[in-house]
């Protein structure tokens, strides 16, 4: 899970790394009061953020600093509602203007290439790291850790003679650091990054921004962690199907696909989108791993989700039976119609292959509802669905 | 032949008495797999009987290895005790682990992956559907039933297309098909299964299944320009993934314009791999490679 600028600052605070939160607000009216408390220190003056989970905020004007309460107001009422990157802002961060003397650029990542943890620290930062990475490469320090040692005083103080602190900064540098990788270890961590770490003018140092991925896996461990979700800022669909224990994610077609394994219905996709191209260009409607059961539930919920998508035509479900046989599949899809009823409205192509295809192909077409085509390859399979997706208006 | 497991594995399945572990047990010895019991320390001493076989149940590994010489072990156990487990069985110097768990924190894997990388065994997943050689061994819950034995070798970090692929080329069969898995940090790589499938005199040709994340396929990529002569023909899954969402796989992810299905074939195909569009055009390309040789 990313987490918005605001709820990483939290987790900062919560392991010493200094930073200054803000109030975060969802109504330009609050931005006034958010304003007087937040800029009593900086002489009124308050920067106003859009709290959204992409980067390029500041280039896209979701970034303002404003002079004082009346300001901020008006500024807040410019970024809510403001679209970044598809992404709607419906939050944001009012925070104190920060006197800035340096900018660095610091992070922790799971490096999977070298299959242990990466430090990246620049003191060139404010700035895209992967721009500084390419303009200026002496600029971009990379240092490795063992995932069994950590970062330990003797790889703190490499990391912070590898990035080129200056002496007068390089002691509560080396703390901020091994704060942070407190952030990254202790909350399971993927990503932990600040860009910019600042030196203020009066020779601290601040996290003035924050991004942070949790692992999800971990989250047995982390039962703090559910409190970070927004509702609100997740798709409707992708929220129910999150409620009913799917993989679930939300594209921009007219196909929907159920299938089983990441793999294959990942690769289902890319079959559809191919067979659209002979089709009116009709693509993928979503991704859904109902997983290796397949009961006629799961493959309820799964349709039902897909069929609350008012772009889907029609549904491509893509099941190859490995250790789920192919009957209980043909069982499943067959009472999950049964359970929707009316509600299944849309065209259903089912490829099925594998352990015991046959007695599946024929508990379908004894069934033989008047929605499903049955088609033998998957190929052919997702020219059928694509061909009726478009037939339907897409 | 056949890479990492033979008809001589011993295996050893830890978790064996949860129900998934029961499950897959009795999937692994009606195919012929030579298990020789289960880890559990609260059942140490109890004899589990599974299709007419007597298993033991040993309070560890260290145990298990010394009473029957198990040589590989098959983690079933839930996430939140994976790594518990994956150390227990290096400490005891087990050569092959398979972690079969699904969900396992990247932390741990990093850590299990780094302290095993350091002691000499072998890991295959987290995350993953194991492996199996045909007609030898099965250490997973790769269907047995799919394919019998033959010249193909097949490495793939999907589960699924792992099956759909062993099912498209099931007249050819394979010398061994391994899974992987598509989390983030796993300890078996594809290149690593591409050097065993070169030394390995069984197999003739690889298919190699990929999927968007990470770089592994393009170093893949340069690791067969350099030390595979046997053909490989290749398939990427994720082209139409959108950046930034993860594709069920928690690796699965394409960042900014890194690990795109897109720079993965082409990574490959300027190494001379063939790479098909769909699974069924990738099992043809293989089909022409086995024809022509």
């Amino acid at each position: 899970m990313d987490l918005m600028e605001y709820q990483a600052k939290e987790l900062f605070a919560r392991h010493g790394v200094p930073v200054t939160v803000g109030t975060v607000i969802t109504d330009a009216s609050e931005a006034a009061s958010a304003a007087e408390t937040e800029g009593a220190a900086s002489g009124g003056k308050v920067v106003v953020k859009a709290q959204v989970k992409t980067g390029g905020r500041g280039k896209a004007g979701g970034v303002k600093l404003a002079q004082d309460a009346q300001d901020a107001v008006a500024k807040a009422g410019e970024i809510l509602g403001m679209d970044i990157k598809g992404h709607t802002v419906h939050r944001v961060l009012v925070a104190p203007a920060a006197d800035i003397a340096e900018e660095y650029y610091f992070s922790f990542l799971v490096d999977r290439a070298n299959r242990d943890y990466l430090c990246i620290a620049s003191t060139e930062g404010g700035v895209e790291i992967e721009v500084t990475a390419v303009e200026n490469p002496d600029a971009v320090a990379k240092v490795s850790i063992d995932p069994l040692v950590g970062v330990d005083d003797a790889k703190a103080d490499e990391i912070v003679a590898a990035t080129g602190f200056a002496a007068d900064v390089a002691a509560e540098a080396k703390q901020v650091i091994q704060r942070l990788w407190d952030v990254f270890i202790k909350e399971d961590a993927s990503l932990v990054e600040v860009n910019p770490l600042v030196r203020l003018g009066d020779g601290s140092l601040e996290a003035l921004d924050g991004k942070v991925t949790l692992d999800a896996n971990a989250d047995f461990r982390h039962e703090d962690h559910a409190g970070f979700e927004l509702r609100d800022e997740e798709d409707p669909l992708e929220l129910m199907a999150k409620e009913k224990d799917l993989n679930y994610v939300k594209l921009d077609g007219a196909v929907g696909i159920i299938g089983n394994g990441a793999g294959l219905v990942m690769s289902t996709l890319d079959v559809v989108a191919y067979a659209g191209e002979r089709h009116g260009g009709v693509k993928p409607a979503n991704f859904l791993d109902i997983g290796g059961g397949a009961s006629a539930e799961v493959m309820a919920n799964g349709l039902h989700i897909i069929l609350g998508d008012p772009q889907v035509r029609a549904v491509f479900v893509n099941v190859f039976g490995g250790i789920t046989a192919c009957d209980a599949v043909a069982n499943g899809i067959v009472h999950a119609l049964e359970m929707l009823g009316e509600e299944a409205d849309k065209p259903l192509v089912v490829r099925l292959d594998g352990n015991n295809v046959e007695e599946g192909h024929r508990i379908l077409a004894e069934a033989g509802h008047p929605l499903v085509t049955i088609v033998d390859t998957m190929d052919g399979a997702a020219d059928k669905a694509a061909e009726l997706a478009h037939a339907a208006g897409a | 032949m056949a890479i990492f497991l033979t008809e001589n594995s011993k295996v050893v399945v830890q978790g064996m008495t949860g129900s998934e572990g029961m499950k897959h047990t009795t999937r692994m010895l009606a195919s012929g797999t030579t298990i020789v019991g289960g880890v559990n320390p609260r059942k140490a001493g109890e004899t589990v009987s599974i299709e007419g076989h007597d298993l033991p149940v040993f309070g560890s590994v260290a145990d298990s290895i010394a009473q029957t010489g198990a040589d590989v072990s098959v983690v079933f156990v839930p996430p939140a005790f994976t790594k518990a487990a994956v150390v227990e069985a290096v400490d005891a110097g087990m050569p092959l682990v398979v972690v079969i768990t699904e969900g396992v924190p990247v932390h741990d894997t990093a850590e299990f992956r780094a302290y095993a990388a350091a002691k000499g065994t072998r890991i295959i997943g987290p995350n993953c559907p194991g492996l199996i050689s045909p007609g030898q061994s099965n250490a997973g819950i790769i269907p047995a039933t799919i394919a019998g034995s033959g010249p193909v070798g097949l490495v793939s970090k999907s589960g699924t297309l792992t099956y759909q692929m062993m099912y498209e080329l099931s007249e050819y069969g394979f010398s061994s098909a391994v899974g992987i898995g598509g989390d983030p940090i796993i300890g078996t790589t594809h290149i690593d299964c591409l050097e065993a499938f070169e030394n390995d005199p069984d197999t003739v040709a690889i298919v190699m299944i990929g999927e968007i994340g990470g770089d592994a396929e393009e170093r893949a990529a340069a690791y067969i320009k350099d030390h595979v002569t046997k053909p490989v023909v290749g398939y990427v899954a994720g082209f139409t993934a959108p950046e930034g969402k993860t594709m069920g796989h928690a690796g699965a992810i394409v960042s900014g314009s890194s690990g795109t299905a897109q720079a993965k074939k082409e990574a490959l195909e300027a190494v001379g791999v063939k790479v098909g569009k769909t699974p069924s055009e990738t099992a043809q390309l293989m089909r022409d490679v086995l024809a022509s040789m």
